[in-house]
C-alpha cells in the first residue's frame, strides 16, 4: 500500500517556546517529519512561533510561518494556505490541543482539512480518562482504580472510596501540569483545585495509589494496514511517584521476564488498535507490582513524545520519521530502516523491532538552583528542564556516563578521601522521598552499610538496580584500597564507568595524571555502533557511542574531519538555541566537502540526529571524552579540529583543555575566550579601543565588595565570574543587601571572586549578534530590549531592527564591535550586550562564541549566521561568503533594508512550575539572573502587530476588551495619557493606582482606583492589584517599575504585579514603548488587520 | 573468578571469566538477539550441541523459576555473556541464573566482546567453538574445537526427544486429538494447542506412522528440534505417509523444514541464522507483517513465487522473512485442477515460532489455524 496521492500538500504544527515538559524533542520530530514530507513531494507549510528551530529554517518547508500557535492564526494560515491535510502528532501537546481546537470550532471541516498522524476521534478516546479506561478494561488490561471529578466536593467524595493517598490527574494538560499526589484533605484542596483549573475540561481524575510500582513505557508505532511494532521499552529506575521526565530512565527494561514483557506488548498492541491511532507513533505507560506482578495501564499519549525522542536514540529507530511516513499511507515493509544493510546493500524494512545490545541511561538536568524556594521534591508534576542521554554496554558504564552528562558538580558519585561521616539511618530517612540528586545519597546510604534490602525497602527502586549501584561502589572501595593501581583494576573501573576524575580524586591525582597512566598502559575506550539490530546486520549509520571493550568500529576515512561539539543536557540560559547553530555548522560544512562529526548528549536534540552529521558520537562533553573521540578520529582520517564556540559555555569551557593536550580549536583561540571572559583582561581591550564599560572592581570577601560599591555608588549588580545564564546574578541597592548577597555565595574566594558592577539604570539595553573573520565585521543584528535594563538578556523582549536607535547610534555600535572583535582576537561569532544610558554607550560583555539569539536573528534578516560562522571558522573571509552567496552580497544586519519586517522576540517562564514546599508560588521577580526557558518570535511589518503576535505566542493574544490595570513610573505618566486614552476609547475598563489615576482623570480618562499589594485587602474586602490579577479580573497589565529607588515599594510593587500577571498568564507590558506598542497591537486585532505571512513570501518582497 | 578462554575454530580467541560450571565444552556458536527469554532459550531443545552468545548484555537479571521452562533441562552445550547478574530481581525468581547453570553443568564464559563475537559470527558465519576455563591455552582448544562434531549433517532430534510418549490434556471440552511428533518440543507449544481443546499425543521422535494412527488423531503436528534436516530420512517418510492419508498437517520449525522435504524441496545451512524475537515475517496471503520469533540455522529452499505440484497437492511459499526473504513458512492445497474442493488447505508450516516462548504473540493465530484446519473450515 504505498503513499497516498489525494494528500498533496500537509500542514504541521510545532510545539512554540520550549517549555518544562516540552523541549526541543519536537523540533528534532517537526525537522524529521518536515524533511520526510518534502522528500514525498509533498508541500510542507509549518507554523511555529519558536524561531530557535531548525524546522523554521526556511528550507524545511515551502511555507513556513513563525505565527502564534493559536486557532485564530492557525486558522488564517489554513485559509491562506488550504492544505490536504494536517499532521498534528508531531508538535507535542501544543500542537494536539491546536489540531483539537480547529476540529472542535469547524475550521478543519470548512476548509476541507483532514487530520492525519491520528483521528480527532483517536485523540479523544486516547486522552479521555473514562473512554480510555474503557478501551484498557476490552483488551484484557487493568487501570487504576478512580473517579472522574468536576468538583472538590466530587474529589473528596473519591477519596472516602480510595482512601489516601491518592494521586491527582487533571484531564488534557501537558507534561502533567497541575498533577500531584494527595496525602490528605490540605494536599487534596490545593492540587485538586490547581488541577480542576488548569484542564482545559475542568476535569480532575482521582485515583487509587500506586505509588512504589516499578514503572514502564512502550513506544508503539502502528500503520494503516494494522501492522503494529514496539520500537522500545523503557524502565524507569525512580519508581511510580515521580514524572517519567523526571525519572531516571533506561532502556531497555532490565527486571521484566519475557512472559511480563509480552503481557505489556500485548497490552499496547490492543490499546493502539482499540484507540484507532492507525497511522504514526505513541507511547504507553504501565506500573507493575513488584510483589506480585499486577500490571496497571497508566495512559497514553496518541502522539510522539518526549520518551519518542528518547526511544529514537536508545534505538536508532527514527520513530518521528517513521510516523511521518505511515501518516501519508506507507505501511511499515515498504520503509527501510536506513541504518541496517542486507548482504545485497539494501535496507531491511522498518517493520521488525529494534533489539539492543547495549544500556542507554537517560537522566533529568533540574535547575532548583534558579528557583530558590521552590520544592525540590519529585512529584508526578515534571520539573526538570533537560536530560541527557548515554549508551554504554553495561548499566554501570551508562549510568556514570549519563551522570557526568549532566554537567552538574554534584551529579557523578564521589568517593573523595575528605567524606563527610555518613549517617546510615539519616541517609535512608532522606533517599525516601525523591529529590533531584537521590542517587546520589543512595550511594551514600550504599557506602554508609545500606543494604541493597533496605534501600529496596525505603525507595523501592528496584534491587537489582541497587545492586549495580552497591557493584559501582564496590569497584570504588577496590581503588581506594588498592596499593597500586593495576591495569587490571583500572580496566575495571572503566569498563563500569569511572571517569578519571572520579579515579584520580579517589587515589589522590588529577584527572591527567590517570589519563597519563591510562594512555601508557593503552587502555583507551572502542566505539560501538547503534544499529537497531544487536550486529545482527552490517550498519550504515556511523552512530557511535564508546565502551571499554574489545572491538572498535570505527570507519576509516579519506575525507579531512570537522569535530562539533554540541551543548549537553538543555538548561535555563543554554538549550535548543545552541543546538541550533550545531546543526547549521554540520549541514553547512558537509555541503562544503568536510566530514563532520558531532559530539553530544542530548537526546531531544537535531543535532543528535544520526544523519544530521556524517558521524555522531554520543558522548558527555567532558575533556576526558572528547579528547578519546579525537583520538579516535584521528586514527581514521585527518582531523582539522574542533569546533568550540557554537554549543554554548559547556564547549567553549573544554577549549582550553583541548588545546592543552595538541588539539586545534577552530576560530577563535582559548587565549581569546579567555580575554574576554576575564574582566581585567577585557577591561584592558576596552581601554585600548577607548570604549567606556560600567565601573567595576572583583571581590573575594564582604569588606573588598562593600569597598568597591561604596566607590562605584548603588544600586550595584553582583554575580560570580565565569557564569552563563547570569546564574547567580543580583542588583542590590544597599549595604545590608550586599551583605546578605555574599553571605550566600559560600563559594567566594581568591579562586571564585565575585564581579561588582555599577547598575546602569534608564538604560536601553542592546544586544549584537555578529561575525568577525580578522579582517571584516559583519554586524548580524541589532536588537533592542523591551524591558527596561537589568533584567537578562535571556528574559527581555526585543525587537529588531531596533525601534527607538537611529543610524548614529547603530554606527556608534559597529564601531565599539568591530574594535572589541579586534581587540579580542575574534574569528567567528561574537555577542556584545551594551546599555545606552544618557547617550553613553556602555559594553556590558562580550562572549566570543554564538549566542542565544543567533538563531532569532537568523530568521529576522534570513541571514544563515552560524553556517558563515562555522566556514569563518574555517578560513573562508566574509567577503568570499559573500560571493558564495552564503551571506548578502551587500550590506549586513545593521542597515537593512527600510521595508524589513520587525522580529519581537518574547521570553516564556516556567515559573507556573513550582511551588514552594508549603504550595505557594515561588518568587518570580526577573532579574539579572536568566529564569526562562524558551522564546517566541513576532514577525509582521509594523512593530504592533509583531508585538501583539509575540505576546499571543508567549503568553495568549492581546486582549481587545475587558479590564486594564494601569501603574505607572513618575517619569513614564506624562507618556501614558494618550495610549491609556485611545484604550478607554476602545472600551476597556481602567484600573489604576491611586497616583495614576489621578494623572488620568486630569486628562479626561476616568480610571478606578485599586489598592496596592503593600496596602492590602481593603476593610470592606477590596482586592488589590495582586488578588485581582490573579483572580482573572484584569485582561492587561501595564506597568512600568519606578527604577530609581533602592529597594523602594512602588518596584517592589511592580514585582509583585508582575509575578501575578505571569501566574495567570496575562500579558503584563513594563515600558512606554510596550505600552505603545501593545496599543498598535490591539488596535489591529480589533480591525482584524493582522495577517500571516510566510518567510519565503517576506523573502520574495 | 577463575578466567576462562573461547576459541572459535577460525583461531579468533576472546579471554573472559568462567560463567556457570567450570570445565569445557564444544558446540557451533550462534548468537541470539532477544532482549528477554534466556529461560526459555536455554531450556530450547533446538539449541542443543550450540553454544550460545547473548547480544543482550545483561543475563540472569530476573533468575530462574518453574513456570518458564521450556522442556525439563536446560539444551544449550555452552553460554556466551557479557555481563551476568550478581542479584535476582522478579517476583517469580526461584533461583539465580548462575546455580542453575552450575547445577545442571552448563560452562559459559562472561565478561568478553559479545559484539565482536557476533560480528564475527555474522561475517565469517557460525563455526565450532571451544569454552574452558580448564585449558588456558587457545591453540590447545583449537585442536579440540577442530576435532568436535560440525553441525551440518547431523541428525539430533533423536537425542532430544522423548522417551515415553505422553498426553497432554485439552483444556475445557475436548474438541480434537493431535498426534504431536517431539523432534526437540517445547512446553508451551502442547499448551498453546490445549488451550484450543486439543488433546496432544506427544510421540517419540521414533514413532511410526502405525503409532501415529494408532492415536486415532485429527492433525499431526512436528515440533521444532535440533540439526541437520538433510540428515533426517525417517521422519521425512512418516510425514509422507500421514499426507497420504490425508491427515491435516501442521509444523514448527524443524517441523516445516521436514514438511518442505517431504513435499520434494530441499533445505540449506544459513550464514549465521535467525536468532532473536524480533525477525519480521509477511504473511502473504494477508500482507500483514508479524513480529516473530526465530531460532532456525537451516532453511527450505522453494520457490518464493508460484506453486510446486507435489504428490500430494499443490505447494506454496506461505510466508517470507522480510530482512531476508527467507522461506519462513509453506502451504500445501489441493490442487486446483482437483474435482473435490479444489485449493482446500491440506497442511500448512511455519520456520518460526507461533508458541513464541520468548517471544511476541502475533503469529498465535497459526494454532487456531491449525483448529481451522482439523475443522475444514479453511
Amino acid at each position: 500500500m504505498p503513499k497516498r496521492e489525494d494528500i498533496k500538500s500537509v500542514m504541521v504544527i510545532g510545539s512554540g517556546p520550549i517549555i518544562i515538559g516540552q523541549a526541543c524533542e519536537f523540533d528534532y520530530s517537526g525537522t524529521q517529519a518536515c524533511r520526510v514530507l518534502k522528500a514525498e513531494g509533498i508541500r510542507v507549510i509549518l507554523v511555529n512561533s519558536n524561531p530557535a528551530t531548525i524546522m523554521t529554517d526556511p528550507e524545511f518547508a515551502d511555507a513556513t510561518y513563525i505565527e502564534p500557535i493559536t486557532p485564530d492564526f492557525v486558522e488564517k494560515v489554513i485559509a491562506k494556505e488550504r492544505p490536504d491535510a494536517l499532521l498534528p502528532t508531531l508538535g507535542g501537546q501544543t500542537a494536539l490541543n491546536a489540531a483539537i481546537a480547529l476540529h472542535e470550532n469547524g475550521v478543519l471541516e470548512k476548509y476541507g482539512v483532514e487530520m492525519i498522524g491520528a483521528s480527532f476521534d483517536a485523540i479523544h478516546r486516547g486522552e479521555n480518562r473514562q473512554l480510555f479506561n474503557a478501551i484498557v478494561d476490552k483488551v484484557g488490561g487493568e487501570v487504576a482504580r478512580s473517579f472522574v471529578c468536576h468538583t472538590l466536593d466530587d474529589c473528596e467524595k473519591a477519596v472516602a472510596e480510595l482512601g489516601y493517598p491518592v494521586v491527582v490527574r487533571p484531564s488534557f494538560t501537558m507534561g502533567g501540569t497541575g498533577s500531584g499526589i494527595a496525602y490528605s484533605e490540605d494536599d487534596l484542596a490545593r492540587i485538586a483545585g490547581a488541577g480542576l483549573s488548569a484542564s482545559p475540561t475542568t476535569e480532575v481524575l482521582i485515583e487509587e495509589s500506586i505509588i512504589g510500582w516499578k514503572e514502564y513505557e512502550l513506544e508503539v508505532m502502528r500503520d494503516k494496514a494494522d501492522n503494529v511494532v514496539i520500537i522500545c521499552s523503557i524502565e524507569n529506575l525512580d519508581p511510580m511517584g515521580v514524572h517519567t521526565g523526571d525519572s531516571i530512565t533506561v532502556a531497555p527494561a532490565m527486571t521484566l521476564t519475557d512472559r511480563e514483557y509480552q503481557h505489556l506488548r500485548d497490552l499496547a498492541i490492543g490499546i493502539i488498535r482499540e484507540v484507532g491511532v492507525d497511522t504514526g507513533g505513541c507511547n504507553i505507560q504501565y506500573a507493575v507490582n513488584p510483589a506480585d506482578g499486577r500490571v496497571i495501564v497508566i495512559e497514553m499519549n496518541p502522539r510522539v513524545s518526549r520518551s519518542s525522542a528518547l526511544a529514537s536514540k536508545a534505538t536508532g529507530f527514527p520513530i518521528a520519521k517513521i510516523a511521518a511516513k505511515v501518516a501519508i499511507g506507507y505501511t511499515l515493509d515498504e520503509i527501510p530502516n536506513d541504518i541496517t544493510m542486507r548482504s545485497d546493500g539494501s535496507s531491511t524494512p522498518a517493520a521488525f523491532e529494534p533489539t539492543l545490545d547495549y544500556v542507554v541511561v537517560k537522566v533529568p538536568r533540574f535547575a532548583f538552583e534558579k528557583f530558590p524556594g521552590a520544592d525540590p521534591r519529585l512529584t508526578t508534576h515534571m520539573k526538570s528542564v533537560g536530560e541527557a542521554m548515554a549508551i554504554g554496554r553495561n548499566f554501570t558504564e551508562a549510568l556514570q556516563k549519563a551522570l557526568r552528562s549532566l554537567e552538574s558538580k554534584d551529579a557523578a558519585f564521589d568517593w573523595h578521601q575528605e567524606w563527610v561521616e555518613l549517617d546510615k539511618d539519616a541517609l535512608l530517612a532522606e533517599i525516601e522521598v525523591p529529590h533531584d540528586g537521590r542517587l546520589k545519597k543512595v550511594m551514600d546510604a550504599l557506602r554508609a552499610g545500606a543494604t541493597a534490602d533496605e534501600v529496596f525497602d525505603h525507595t523501592k527502586i528496584d534491587p537489582w538496580y541497587v545492586d549495580q549501584l552497591l557493584l559501582i561502589n564496590e569497584i570504588a572501595e577496590e581503588v581506594t584500597a588498592a596499593p597500586e593501581l593495576t591495569p587490571e583494576l583500572l580496566r575495571k573501573a572503566k569498563r563500569h564507568g569511572f571517569s578519571d576524575v572520579q579515579i584520580g580524586k579517589i587515589r589522590g591525582m588529577s584527572a591527567d595524571v590517570v589519563r597519563g597512566v591510562r594512555h601508557a598502559l593503552g587502555i583507551r575506550p572502542v566505539y560501538k555502533t547503534v544499529d537497531t539490530c544487536a550486529a545482527e546486520f552490517a550498519a550504515a549509520t556511523p552512530y557511535h557511542y564508546s565502551s571499554y571493550d574489545e572491538e572498535s568500529e570505527v570507519a576509516p576515512r579519506e575525507r579531512p574531519a570537522v569535530i562539533i561539539l554540541g551543548s549537553g543536557p538543555n538548561r535555563i540560559g543554554q538549550g535548543i538555541e545552541f543546538d541550533y547553530s550545531c546543526v547549521h555548522a554540520a549541514l553547512t560544512l558537509s555541503e562544503a566537502g568536510y566530514e563532520t562529526i558531532m559530539v553530544n548528549c542530548n537526546p531531544e536534540t537535531v543535532s543528535t540526529d544520526y544523519d544530521t552529521s556524517d558521524r555522531l558520537y554520543f558522548e558527555p562533553l567532558t575533556l576526558e571524552d572528547v579528547l578519546e573521540v579525537v583520538h579516535a578520529e584521528e586514527q581514521a582520517g585527518p582531523v582539522l579540529g574542533v569546533i568550540c564556540q557554537l554549543g554554548g559555555q559547556t564547549p567553549l569551557g573544554l577549549a582550553q583543555g583541548l588545546k592543552d593536550n595538541g588539539v586545534t580549536i577552530l576560530g577563535t583561540s582559548p587565549e581569546a575566550i579567555h580575554l574576554a571572559e576575564e574582566r581585567g583582561a577585557f577591561g584592558r581591550v576596552l581601554a585600548d579601543a577607548v570604549l567606556p564599560a560600567p565601573k567595576y572592581g572583583m571581590a573575594t570577601s564582604f569588606p573588598d565588595a562593600h569597598r568597591i560599591a561604596a566607590e562605584i555608588g548603588y544600586p550595584v549588580m553582583v554575580r560570580p565570574s565565569y557564569v552563563l545564564g547570569g546564574r547567580g546574578m543580583e542588583i542590590v541597592y544597599d549595604d545590608a543587601a550586599l551583605e546578605g548577597y555574599i553571605g550566600r555565595s559560600t563559594e567566594i574566594g581568591p579562586a571564585h571572586p565575585v564581579l561588582v558592577d555599577r547598575f546602569i539604570d534608564d538604560a536601553v539595553e542592546i544586544d549584537v549578534d555578529a561575525l568577525y573573520d580578522g579582517e571584516e565585521l559583519f554586524l548580524g543584528g541589532v536588537m533592542e530590549h523591551i524591558e527596561e535594563a537589568g533584567i537578562h538578556s535571556g528574559d527581555s523582549s526585543c525587537a529588531l531592527p531596533p525601534i527607538t536607535l537611529g543610524k548614529a547610534e547603530i554606527d556608534r555600535i559597529r564601531t565599539a564591535t568591530e574594535a572589541i572583535a579586534r581587540g579580542v582576537g575574534v574569528h567567528g561569532l561574537l555577542n556584545i550586550q551594551f546599555a545606552l544610558g544618557s547617550d553613553v554607550l556602555y559594553v556590558l560583555e562580550a562572549n566570543p562564541r554564538a549566542s542565544r539569539t543567533v538563531p532569532f536573528v537568523s530568521k529576522a534578516t534570513a541571514t544563515p549566521l552560524a553556517k558563515a560562522a562555522a566556514r569563518v571558522m574555517l578560513g573562508e573571509s566574509i567577503a568570499e561568503l559573500r560571493a558564495a552567496g552564503v551571506l548578502p552580497m551587500t550590506g549586513d544586519g545593521g542597515t537593512l533594508p527600510a521595508d524589513q519586517p520587525i522580529a519581537v522576540k518574547e521570553a516564556v517562564m516556567p515559573f507556573n512550575r513550582f511551588r514552594s514546599p508549603d504550595g505557594k508560588q515561588v518568587d518570580t521577580v526577573l532579574g539579572p539572573e536568566m529564569k526562562s526557558t524558551g522564546e517566541v518570535m513576532g514577525f509582521d511589518a509594523d512593530f504592533g502587530s509583531a508585538f501583539a503576535k509575540a505576546q499571543a505566542g508567549a503568553f495568549g493574544p492581546l486582549p481587545t476588551s475587558g479590564k486594564v490595570f494601569v501603574s505607572m513610573a513618575n517619569r513614564d505618566k506624562r507618556h501614558m495619557i494618550f495610549p491609556i486614552k485611545v484604550l478607554a476609547d476602545h472600551g476597556f475598563e481602567i484600573l489604576a493606582t491611586q497616583g495614576t489615576a489621578e494623572v488620568l482623570r486630569r486628562n479626561g480618562v476616568q480610571a478606578t482606583v485599586v489598592r496596592k499589594h503593600y496596602e492590602g485587602e481593603g476593610p470592606n474586602g477590596e482586592k488589590t492589584t495582586v488578588q485581582l490579577i490573579l483572580d482573572g479580573d484584569i485582561q492587561l497589565v501595564i506597568n512600568t517599575p519606578n527604577g530609581s529607588a533602592s529597594g523602594s515599594s512602588a518596584r517592589l510593587d511592580g514585582y509583585e504585579i508582575r509575578t501575578a500577571a505571569i501566574m495567570a498568564n496575562i500579558p503584563c507590558i513594563t515600558t512606554v514603548q510596550g505600552l505603545g506598542a501593545a496599543v498598535q497591537g490591539i488596535e489591529a486585532l480589533e480591525r482584524g488587520e493582522i495577517g500571516v505571512r510566510s518567510l519565503q513570501d517576506w523573502a520574495r518582497r | 573468578m577463575a578466567a576462562a578462554i573461547l576459541v572459535l575454530e577460525d583461531g579468533r580467541t576472546f579471554t573472559g571469566e568462567a560463567y556457570g560450571a567450570e570445565g569445557e565444552t564444544f558446540g557451533e556458536a550462534v548468537f541470539n538477539t532477544g532482549m528477554t527469554g534466556y529461560q526459555e532459550t536455554l531450556t530450547d531443545p533446538s539449541y542443543h550441541r550450540q553454544v550460545v552468545v547473548m547480544t543482550a548484555p545483561h543475563i540472569g537479571n530476573t533468575g530462574v523459576n518453574d513456570e518458564d521452562q521450556e522442556s525439563s533441562r536446560i539444551w544449550v552445550a555452552g553460554y556466551v555473556v557479557r555481563d551476568p547478574a550478581r542479584r535476582v530481581s522478579s517476583w517469580r525468581a526461584q533461583r539465580s541464573l548462575d546455580d542453575e547453570l552450575r547445577t545442571q553443568g552448563v560452562v559459559g564464559i562472561s565478561g568478553i566482546d559479545t559484539r565482536a563475537l557476533t560480528r564475527h559470527l555474522r561475517e565469517r558465519g557460525a563455526m565450532r567453538v571451544g569454552i574452558s576455563s580448564t585449558e588456558t591455552d587457545p591453540a590447545a582448544l583449537l585442536e579440540r574445537v577442530l576435532a568436535s562434531g560440525e553441525m551440518a549433517g547431523s541428525e539430533l532430534s533423536s537425542e532430544v526427544s522423548t522417551a515415553a510418549a505422553y498426553v497432554v490434556p485439552a483444556h475445557g471440552e475436548k474438541r480434537f486429538t493431535v498426534a504431536a511428533l517431539d523432534l526437540g518440543i517445547k512446553t508451551m507449544t502442547p499448551y498453546r494447542m490445549a488451550e484450543r481443546g486439543i488433546e496432544v499425543h506427544v510421540l517419540p521422535a521414533t514413532a511410526t506412522i502405525d503409532d501415529i494412527r494408532a492415536v486415532g488423531p485429527d492433525g499431526l503436528f512436528y515440533s521444532n528440534g535440533p540439526g541437520d534436516p538433510a540428515a533426517t530420512t525417517h521422519q521425512i517418510e512418516v510425514l509422507q505417509g500421514a499426507l497420504a492419508d490425508e491427515l491435516p498437517y501442521f509444523g514448527i520449525c524443524f517441523g516445516n523444514q521436514l514438511f518442505g522435504r517431504a513435499l520434494g524441496f530441499g533445505t540449506f545451512k544459513l550464514k549465521y541464522g535467525h536468532r532473536g524475537i524480533n525477525q519480521p515475517v509477511m504473511d502473504r496471503t494477508t500482507g500483514k507483517v508479524e513480529v516473530t520469533a526465530h531460532n532456525h540455522g537451516f532453511a527450505v529452499d522453494a520457490p518464493l513465487e508460484g506453486t510446486t505440484s507435489t504428490p500430494y497437492g499443490e505447494a506454496s511459499v506461505s510466508h517470507v522473512c522480510l530482512n531476508d526473504d527467507v522461506v519462513e513458512g509453506l502451504e500445501l492445497r489441493a490442487p486446483t485442477g482437483s474435482a473435490s474442493e479444489p485449493g482446500r488447505l491440506k497442511g500448512f508450516s511455519v520456520q518460526y515460532h507461533p508458541e513464541a516462548a520468548a517471544g511476541p504473540h502475533d503469529a498465535a493465530y497459526l494454532f487456531d489455524r491449525f483448529v481451522q484446519l482439523m475443522e475444514g473450515t479453511v
